[in-house]
């Protein structure tokens, strides 16, 4: 006898299904959690400071800009080990544009400088990345060669156009990108906060009014109005952090003194939001509008899915190819920019082993080797966890070899987890 | 020819002495069929037969090696799956060629996705007429949110035929549309095979089922080994006939269409 078919009965859908938040999501806000609450007690409350969460963000923006790209990389089923290899290059070419060549060309201190510089060392990384796709796509040579080949050949053509040289000082405007020397201070982060907060409210709403008008269900009222007041809380809360970490007072008088004034008494001055940050942002939206709503993220998750059926589509995959190391080229340049505007000048090793922590913060965010799954803002999340175990660790005065340790585990572990949450959901591993 | 096709006027498809080979194999050996509108063929013979190698030729997923492709009486040059479905060819693999991350709405408008004005997709639309077409195809389908990985046999395949079925092909390729379905799917499937056909498409079938060939198709092509046998008026001939010339790769006396 044949059981009648289980009838489904329709279960009171649980909180965050009402919600639609994905529970991995959840998952990793929970681990950054932890902790941040463990390193806090550890450190006796020096670990959720303003200052240090501050820090945290602009040592997180390099290594979580490059791992958005990272995530479309590895969703078409391939691998870029030369990233840091990239970021060096890039690195060079705006080092050596804006300390050696441009200066003699425009004049010391010209504006020009920071932004041709900066263009000089996207467009390098572009065309090596499209370089790099070419021989992926066209030449039909694993990803995995092209770039363990690039790795050694990108940081050495970076030695070479530098002659070894650590390049500095770094054009003052240029210096601002790199997150301490420019922030947008209180106000403007606030007017930013208030941006952001209307900006989010309003793409909730439409995506409602999107579903209401081809009446498909929606969420209930109430379940909308939790994800805004999540939403803008989260926004709000963050720039009411980096609003709160103040200028020390030594900064503040040197400040004051190189513009012939005296520093009044009792005045201070918050940092704000650090334009590197903001640049993180902006890389955030950007990369999921592309990988949400564009037809280049549409192909570059079908061909990820399944690349013959991607082919049989029409779609071009080695084009295709060519596109995604090409932006993972630009995203290398960008995080090149970040990078060696924080540590204020260009080193050869600017860098290295950056390839291993952006693949790390890919993967630890949710991104599929096996292709076909990942999203941008878990990518920037496990970047986030890395630097927070990371600095929590060296704060804490743990060795920078058992530091290294902890972030292999780390990986291996999330991995795991990973695999045994999608056999539990029922997806294919 | 026999008489029924002869004066017929220019065939909506030539497929005119196909070769390609797959290091040494003969996947398909010099071979010609042809289509005309308001008409199905249907490609027989066993496994490895080279039925899905030929058709790939004509909807762009291989090059062939010699032979020449017309449509409508000019030649084509179909050099990859785009050019087949600027000809309004459209294809539903064996394989089905599903995306199994990406839901119905994504998998039926893959590589032509419907945008908003300021050029990104338009999920919401999308999904609109996938429901719109999913509901005279598969009343029963209801998983428009899931990736297609979460379907069963019968429903990927649903999704496969709407996705060939909604842009207006002219030439519609089916390799074994009914192989992961059950009788009552297979049912809608044939109905739906005899719609398009009285809406003056040409369809190159696939099928194993020879009931199933005996109704719906009106001419038969065989393959054995990457050659072609012969092509019958199915109406001409009985089901033994057709079993024999796929068996033993010979057509029956006077009986060649
Ligand atoms: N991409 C390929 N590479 C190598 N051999 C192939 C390829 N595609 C088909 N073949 C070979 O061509 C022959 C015909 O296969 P196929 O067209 O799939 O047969 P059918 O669809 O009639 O069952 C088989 O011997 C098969 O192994
Ligand atoms: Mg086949």
């Amino acid at each position: 006898m044949t059981k009648p078919p289980k009838a489904s009965a329709p279960a009171k859908p649980s909180l965050f299904k009402t919600l639609e938040i994905d529970t991995r999501l959840l998952g990793m806000i929970g681990a950054f959690v932890v902790i941040c609450l463990v390193f806090n007690i550890i450190t006796d409350g020096r670990f959720l400071t303003a200052r240090n969460l501050f820090n945290l963000s602009i040592q997180t923006v390099s290594v979580a800009i490059m791992a958005t790209g990272m995530v479309f990389v590895i969703v078409t089923r391939h691998i870029d080990l030369s990233v840091g290899a990239l970021l060096a290059t890039c690195s060079a070419v705006m080092g050596v544009m804006q300390v050696q060549m441009l200066p003699g060309i425009l004049g010391l201190g010209s504006p020009l400088i920071a932004p041709l510089a900066i263009l000089g060392g996207l467009l390098a990384g572009a065309l090596i990345g499209a370089f790099n796709g070419w021989l992926i796509g066209y030449q039909r040579i694993p990803a995995f060669i092209v770039t363990l080949g690039g790795l050694l050949v990108w940081r050495n053509v970076g030695w070479y156009m530098t002659d070894g040289q650590t390049l500095g000082p770094l054009d003052q405007n240029f210096l601002l990108l790199g997150g301490v020397e420019g922030t947008i201070g209180a106000t403007g982060s606030w007017i930013l906060g208030v941006l952001f907060s209307l900006a989010a409210i309003w793409a909730i709403w439409r995506a409602r009014a999107a579903k209401i008008q081809h009446e498909f269900p929606v969420k209930p009222l109430w379940a909308e109005g939790a994800l805004m007041a999540i939403s803008v809380g989260a926004i709000m809360g963050f720039v009411a952090i980096l609003n709160s970490y103040e200028v020390p007072i030594g900064r503040l008088k040197r400040e004051f003194e190189a513009r012939g004034e005296v520093l009044p008494e009792g005045y201070s001055e918050v940092y704000g939001l650090p334009i590197s940050v903001l640049i993180l942002i902006f890389v955030a939206i950007a990369m999921t509008v592309l990988a949400r709503r564009t037809r280049l993220g549409r192909y570059i998750f079908a061909t990820g899915g399944n690349p013959d059926a991607a082919e049989l589509s029409g779609i071009n995959t080695r084009m295709l190819t060519v596109k995604i190391f090409a932006l993972m080229g630009f995203l290398c340049g960008l995080s090149a920019m970040v990078a060696q505007a924080r540590l204020a000048n260009h080193t050869n090793d600017i860098g290295t082993l950056d390839e291993l922590r952006v693949i790390a913060a890919a993967v630890i965010g949710g991104t599929a080797l096996a292709g076909g799954i990942g999203t941008i803002y878990g990518a920037i999340l496990g970047a986030i966890i890395m630097q927070s175990l990371q600095s929590g660790m060296a704060m804490v005065g743990v060795d920078a070899p058992f530091q290294n340790i902890v972030v292999g585990a780390l990986l291996v572990l999330a991995v795991w987890i990973d695999i045994q949450y999608r056999k539990r959901t029922g997806e294919k591993v | 020819m026999s008489q029924s096709t002869e004066n017929r006027g220019t065939p909506l498809v030539e497929l005119r002495d196909i070769s390609i080979s797959f290091g040494g194999i003969k996947a398909v050996d010099h071979v010609t069929v042809d289509l005309y509108p308001g008409e199905v063929v249907g490609l027989l013979g066993h496994n490895g037969a080279g039925k899905s190698t030929l058709i790939k030729c004509l909807s762009g997923a291989y090059q062939m090696d010699a032979g020449e492709i017309f449509i409508n009486g000019d030649k084509a040059e179909i050099r990859n799956p785009r050019d087949a479905r600027a000809y309004n060819i459209e294809t539903i693999y064996q394989t089905l060629a599903l995306a199994d991350n990406l839901d119905a709405a994504s998998n039926l408008f893959l590589g032509r996705e419907l945008v908003t004005p300021a050029g990104f997709v338009d999920d919401a639309r999308m999904e609109a007429e996938t429901r719109k077409i999913m509901g005279r195809l598969n009343p029963n389908f209801r998983k428009f949110k899931d990736p297609v990985k979460a379907l069963s046999g019968g429903q990927r395949q649903s999704v496969a035929i709407a996705r060939a079925v909604y842009f207006n092909a002219k030439i519609l390729i089916m390799d074994e549309p009914t192989a992961a379905l059950g009788p009552h799917e297979t049912q809608m499937v044939a109905e739906l095979i005899q719609e398009l056909k009285a809406q003056g498409l040409g369809i190159f079938l696939i099928e194993h089922d020879i009931h199933n060939v005996m109704k719906l198709c009106d001419r038969a092509s065989v393959m054995k080994n990457g050659q072609l046998v012969g092509t019958v008026n199915v109406d001409e001939v009985t089901d033994e006939d057709i079993l024999g010339m796929i068996i033993l790769g010979k057509t029956p006396e006077g009986v060649s269409a």
